[in-house]
């Protein structure tokens, strides 16, 4: 039987999945939103788990609202990705440190 | 009469602003007429209070409340007694004489008006000082006459030597300021009130008061009177403060008469004289005065045998003569300093204006050596410095004789700690006094003249307003010994206004020893027993001695000057007051400056404070920025660091 906490557990694990990725990776920004795209299913994971075992709808209604929302930001994250591209010739995390003190 | 009291010091002060502001406009004739009248409505206002006062009708009162602070009420008020008449009377005739005197001085001047300004400013102030009725006008004109002193040393502003003079001046009357100062606070604080008639009639009652300090334990009446008494030695230039009169003589001549030699120098005298009913319950007090006083009479008649400076000379004499005059006071003969205040007054500046008459033919030539021989051609001057320099040397019956005399024979009587010093100080001094006053004569009037061609050419007596001025002060140079050695000795000349105890009365000792023999008037008396004491033939001797030196047998200063070696090296250098102040508190001062720019102003207020916040500041910034690295995954870290510790404080927290 699969109970809750093995949904937890694979939660759990995407989300660690996801934040490695966010932070080892020197290489890529497409990479880095592919790991915030992660991030939030592995939150949505933990919503439908809760939702079942709760008996309350109200988890997954916030899961399409998490799903629209994660739609629309890689959307806008393609697009700015893009003008990023465009103008700095280069989508490397490395180089990209305008904001260095 | 109230109004007469305002009067006198308002109409100086409003000359001395007419010739100030607007100098200008009114031009040279303008601003000498607009300050002489002045003056002499000044002078002649305060005859008539001195009459008034002499018909036994005093005033005290205040005319002005300034402010009310914590109880304590700062009057403008006056006072009006026999002291303070008498000071009016002396203060306003010299003052007048001055004026008029420097017309013929400043002559050429560009800074004639503000000169005509400044010295009508000082009778204002000094009649200020003298008129009032409480320590803090007092000093109020104690403190402008320091500032006035100070503009006048320093007239020739383009001078160097004339600007470290004032300097000097007011640095050093600053530290006796600041005893006055400290004087004044004690007087508030143990009597509450700045009232002179308050603070005289509760002096009795506060005599067992101590202060109990790091120092020991002392009577308040006695630091009150020593803290009083620093402040009048820095006016009056006493040892060790002393140093700043000789060098004022940077300054024109006619306020070397008027500031420096008869007025206000005299400030301090006044100062003890007035506060007699304080000095009179602290015999400490009484001796320091003395001791202090004998000192300066004596050995800074000494510096006057050795300089060859004309107006030095007067100025070391000034110096003594004021050092005989606190010896009077610390023997509590008040009146007779009060005397000798005035009697020197007129032949001092007698002297001073006699010199300056000299310096103006000699076209500013101050150098002794450089005279000789003016007596033909300057007669007037001539015989008005002789009658000047008679009654400094105390030649019977010349006034300084009288009040010289009275002095000596006071201290003779006292037996106050210190008198028997004292004693031989002003004896020895008489003699040094008339030798170094005839030594001035011989050298300029007599001889042969030893000035350059040039200046030979066009000498030529002074003009009449230079003339006359030494005329006027000559007449009481010889008669003010004859009208008022008896009123003062007896005491009916300052009534009340000065107040001693009996036990300390040495004048109504000398009274009684001169009223009581011969059977002849008390002035023959005084001049026969004067006649037959020793500092009279000392006197003769120093004058005699003079002349031998400086007319007949020239050889013999230089002579004696080399056997004495190492002294006369000492007396020459001042005893080293001036290398001593110079080194240890100029140069002090200096490095202690030096110092505290170096290690506290640069080292700790920019150093530390302000540019170490500053380093401070950057140095933590630079730590922080490590921390910016502009890397998008190190603030995704940060965040998640940041998460994970806020929900372990969350989780840990319940």
């Amino acid at each position: 039987m699969i109970s809750l906490s093995h949904y937890l557990v694979l939660g759990a694990i995407l989300f660690g999945i996801s934040v490695v990725g966010i932070f080892l990776n020197r290489k890529n920004v497409v990479i880095l939103l592919m790991s915030i795209e992660l991030l939030l299913l592995a939150v949505n994971m933990n919503f439908v788990a809760f939702s079942r075992y709760l008996d309350d709808t109200a988890g997954q209604v916030f899961v399409f609202f998490i799903l629209t929302v994660a739609a629309a930001e890689a959307a806008i994250g393609l697009a700015i990705l893009i003008v990023l591209f465009r103008s700095r010739r280069t989508i490397n995390v490395e180089e990209l440190d305008s904001l260095k003190g | 009469m109230k109004t007469i009291y305002l009067a006198i010091p308002m109409v100086c002060l409003i000359a001395s602003i007419v010739a100030g502001l607007f100098g200008k406009k009114i031009g040279r004739k303008g601003a000498h007429t607009v300050t002489i009248g002045g003056v002499a409505i000044a002078f002649i206002l305060s005859m008539v209070v001195y009459l008034d006062v002499r018909q036994g009708n005093l005033f005290n009162g205040a005319l002005y409340n300034w402010a009310i602070s914590g109880g304590v009420a700062m009057q403008i008020g006056f006072l009006i007694d026999q002291l303070t008449a008498t000071m009016m009377v002396v203060v306003t005739f010299v003052s007048l004489m001055v004026h008029i005197y420097t017309i013929g001085y400043m002559h050429d001047d560009p800074g004639y008006q503000r000169f005509f300004c400044y010295i009508s400013l000082f009778t204002f102030a000094m009649l200020m000082l003298v008129m009032s009725n409480n320590f803090l006008q007092l000093f109020f004109g104690w403190e402008a006459v320091g500032l006035v002193s100070y503009l006048l040393i320093g007239f020739w502003y383009e001078k160097d030597t004339a600007i470290f003079a004032n300097m000097k001046a007011f640095l050093v009357n600053r530290v006796g300021d600041f005893g006055f100062l400290l004087g004044l606070a004690a007087v508030l604080y143990v009597f509450g009130s700045l009232d002179y008639a308050t603070v005289f009639s509760a002096a009795d009652g506060a005599q067992d008061q101590t202060l109990i300090s790091i120092f020991g334990e002392w009577n308040w009446i006695t630091v009150i009177c020593l803290l009083l008494f620093v402040g009048a030695m820095g006016k009056s230039a006493q040892v060790p403060l002393h140093v700043w009169l000789p060098d004022s003589m940077e300054g024109p001549t006619p306020i070397s008469a008027l500031i420096h030699a008869a007025t206000m120098v005299t400030a301090g005298i006044f100062l003890v004289a007035r506060m007699s009913p304080l000095f009179e319950l602290s015999e400490t007090a009484l001796s320091v005065v003395l001791v202090i006083g004998a000192t300066t009479a004596i050995f800074m008649a000494l510096i006057g045998l050795v300089q060859n400076d004309i107006k030095r000379v007067v100025a070391y004499s000034t110096l003594s003569q004021l050092g005989y005059m606190t010896v009077a006071l610390g023997v509590s003969a008040y009146e007779v300093a009060i005397f000798h205040l005035g009697t020197h007054a007129f032949f001092k500046a007698l002297l001073f204006l006699g010199a300056g008459s000299v310096i103006i033919a000699m076209h500013h030539e101050q150098d002794m050596r450089k005279m000789g021989g003016l007596r033909a051609i300057m007669p007037i001057t001539y015989v008005t410095c002789f009658i000047g320099s008679l009654a400094l040397a105390g030649i019977p019956p010349f006034a300084g004789f009288f009040s010289k005399d009275a002095i000596i024979e006071s201290v003779h009587f006292s037996d106050i700690w210190g008198s028997s010093y004292a004693y031989i100080a002003v004896v020895l001094g008489v003699f040094v006094t008339a030798f170094y006053s005839f030594r001035l004569m011989f050298m300029t009037f007599h001889g042969n003249n030893r000035a350059d061609d040039h200046t030979r050419q066009h000498l030529d007596e002074s003009p009449a307003v230079v003339t006359w001025p030494l005329i006027l002060l000559a007449i009481p140079s010889v008669i003010a010994g004859f009208l008022f050695f008896e009123p003062v000795l007896s005491g009916s000349y300052f009534g009340d206004s000065i107040y001693v105890k009996p036990e300390h009365d040495v004048v109504a000792a000398l009274y009684e020893v001169y009223h009581g023999k011969h059977g002849v008037g008390l002035i023959f008396t005084a001049i026969l027993h004067g006649m037959m004491a020793p500092p009279f033939w000392l006197a003769l001797a120093g004058i005699g001695f003079a002349w031998y030196c400086y007319c007949k047998n020239t050889e013999l200063p230089g002579k004696i000057y080399n056997a004495l070696g190492p002294i006369s090296r000492i007396v020459e250098n001042k005893y080293g007051f001036d290398e001593f102040y110079q080194k240890v508190f100029s140069g002090g001062s200096l490095a202690l400056g030096r110092f505290l720019s170096k290690h506290a102003d640069a080292g700790l207020i920019d150093g530390i404070i302000v540019n170490g916040t500053a380093r401070t500041v950057r140095m933590f910034s630079g730590m922080m920025r490590e921390g910016q690295t502009g890397k998008t995954f190190h603030y995704a870290f940060a965040i998640i660091i940041g998460l994970f510790a806020l929900v372990t404080i969350f989780v840990w927290a319940r």
